[in-house]
């Protein structure tokens, strides 16, 4: 009985909410699943191209394998005008005791040896999750107040945006127990409202089918082979922001930030978070 | 919904496929991400996806949502071939040495008026001359300009029956060694405006390399939907005792049968 009439109160509490963490493990396992069966799909042609077509001879990004002077073979990866020898990584790299010529090593893709129609069918089924997940997220992030309690930033974090560099730069961190601070807010607004939803775009931009339905949004992102040039840099920032992301959970206490992302953690009381961004704002 | 008891056995075959294919690559020792692509329930789970995307896609684009076109400057010079690009079956060889002039496309199967057309006939066709962007499914693409005939008026000439439910398109190539290519689309892709069987690519007679004398172009789909050196049409209900059942040469080795993504 008690249980049920301190309910309300003690949700209050939470630091972050049920959606909230369900939606972050999920979308943890979606994200992996698609990256490493995305660089399978990616290891069938790992060439890059602008523009609706692939100018074979021009690619912007290309990771192949040559016969170097020496005899022996190298894996190369070329970046525009620049080329790196990428031998043991990307280009070239041994999978099972066996080197091989491919994009990305076996240790980066679903499943590990190659072959794209599996890499393919995990792709597809954890992109409906993903999408799924995501829009659900979206959608309780705009209506639950989530957004705007949690996420939006308030004027004065608009301000502190510069000190809040600075601070990031000197990994000075302001143990903010009761909310984030600017320049967190700010990625994860770009990563809910930007980096997913643009994941999905230009995912869906590379099907045929899709482009029939909806001619605009290809022109909108300059063709196919562009959509899925950005599909590509936006995975890669994805997998940087995740990079960040776990580098401040460590600097900021991980057991804790963990801990609280699995149980839902404890709030500061309202007043106490009030006292203490006062503080934070005198300071 | 239209592909119900045909699709689940083809499905069911495939999932086969899958999972003998993977327990092959077994032998070489994997981690455990490996183990679950060989699990024949997570493969199932996972293939749940493709009649989603079947469905979704077809609503998003209609029976009639065209494909987009591009202008005559956007053309590639050379047409990346893949898969087959000389076949090398002796009937081939002998209807290539003779210009394709004896060769000729039978359509056959639940059809009013079995057709049996020479290169000349087809010509003589309407035609329709697009150009488009072909997709394939490793990432690339190319855009050509194909001309030819419209499916739909073959069709409709050769009467298609109501029993009929897919067209297959058989090749003269053996990819790979022994299998002949084959491919199918259900009436509705069959009958999509832009579906053509295409003679000649950008204002020439259609090279060797890509599928000479006459190739599928259907515009919506991935690459290998779009069968090269074309021998023959059947319309049928099902394509379950066609090699290996699952509705084409690269669907019985594992790949969708809907292949708009």
């Amino acid at each position: 009985m008690t249980d049920t009439l301190e309910q309300p109160r003690s949700r209050l509490k939470h630091r972050h909410r049920l959606p909230v963490r369900l939606w972050h493990w999920l979308n943890l396992w979606c994200l992996i699943v698609l990256l490493m069966s995305g660089l399978q799909i990616f290891n069938a042609h790992p060439a890059l191209y602008w523009g609706s077509a692939s100018n074979f001879d021009n690619p912007w990004l290309e990771m192949y394998a040559i016969r170097g002077t020496d005899g022996d073979i190298q894996g190369q990866t070329a970046l525009g005008p620049w080329v790196f020898d990428t031998t043991g990584v990307l280009g070239y790299s041994s999978s099972n005791g066996q080197s091989t010529v491919r994009g990305f090593p076996d240790w980066l893709t679903l499943p590990s040896y190659q072959f794209l129609t599996m890499g393919r069918l995990w792709h597809f089924f954890f992109a409906w999750l993903f999408a799924g997940a995501g829009a659900l997220f979206a959608l309780y992030a705009l209506f639950s107040g989530h957004l705007k309690r949690d996420l939006w930033l308030p004027a004065s974090q608009w301000r502190g945006l510069g000190r809040d560099v600075l601070d990031h730069l000197r990994l000075r961190f302001h143990g903010t127990r009761g909310g984030y601070n600017g320049l967190q807010k700010l990625s994860y607004l770009g990563v809910l409202f930007v980096a997913l939803p643009m994941m999905v775009v230009t995912g869906m931009c590379m099907s045929p089918t899709v482009n029939a339905a909806a001619p605009w949004l290809l022109d909108l992102l300059g063709g196919r082979q562009s959509a899925r040039s950005i599909h590509f840099i936006i995975a890669g920032s994805l997998v940087l922001f995740v990079i960040i992301h776990l580098l401040m959970v460590i600097l900021s206490g991980p057991i804790r930030q963990i801990r609280d992302m699995l149980t839902g953690g404890r709030c500061q009381t309202p007043a106490a978070e009030t006292q203490r961004s006062a503080y934070h704002e005198t300071k | 919904m239209k592909r119900s008891d045909a699709s689940s056995a083809d499905r069911r075959g495939r999932r086969r496929f899958l999972k003998r294919a993977s327990l092959g690559m077994a032998t070489l020792g994997l981690v455990g991400c490996d183990r679950l692509s060989q699990n024949e329930q997570v493969v199932d789970t996972l293939d749940l996806a493709e009649q989603l995307n079947l469905r979704v896609q077809r609503f998003l684009a209609g029976e009639r949502g065209l494909a987009p076109e591009y202008p005559t400057s956007m053309i590639d010079q050379t047409f990346r071939p893949n898969g087959s690009t000389d076949p090398q079956a002796s009937r081939y060889r002998q209807l290539a040495a003779g210009q394709f002039r004896d060769w000729r496309l039978g359509i056959n199967g639940l059809v009013d008026n079995p057709l049996s057309l020479s290169l000349d006939e087809l010509r003589a066709m309407p035609a329709r001359t697009q150009i488009t962007r072909h997709d394939c499914v490793e990432g690339w693409s190319a855009i050509g300009q194909w001309r030819g005939p419209v499916l739909a008026d073959l069709l409709d000439r050769a009467g298609v029956q109501s029993g009929a439910r897919y067209v297959i398109f058989h090749c003269m190539d053996q990819l790979g060694g022994e299998d002949f290519y084959y491919e199918s689309l259900d009436l509705s892709e069959a009958r999509h405006p832009q579906t053509i069987l295409a003679y000649s690519l950008n204002d020439a007679p259609l090279p060797i390399a890509n599928g000479a004398p006459l190739r599928l172009r259907a515009e919506r789909q991935l690459g290998y939907k779009m069968a090269k050196y074309l021998s023959s049409i059947t319309l049928a209900t099902d394509f379950d005792d066609i090699a290996g059942g699952k509705g084409g040469f690269w669907e019985d080795r594992g790949y969708t049968w809907y292949a708009g993504i």
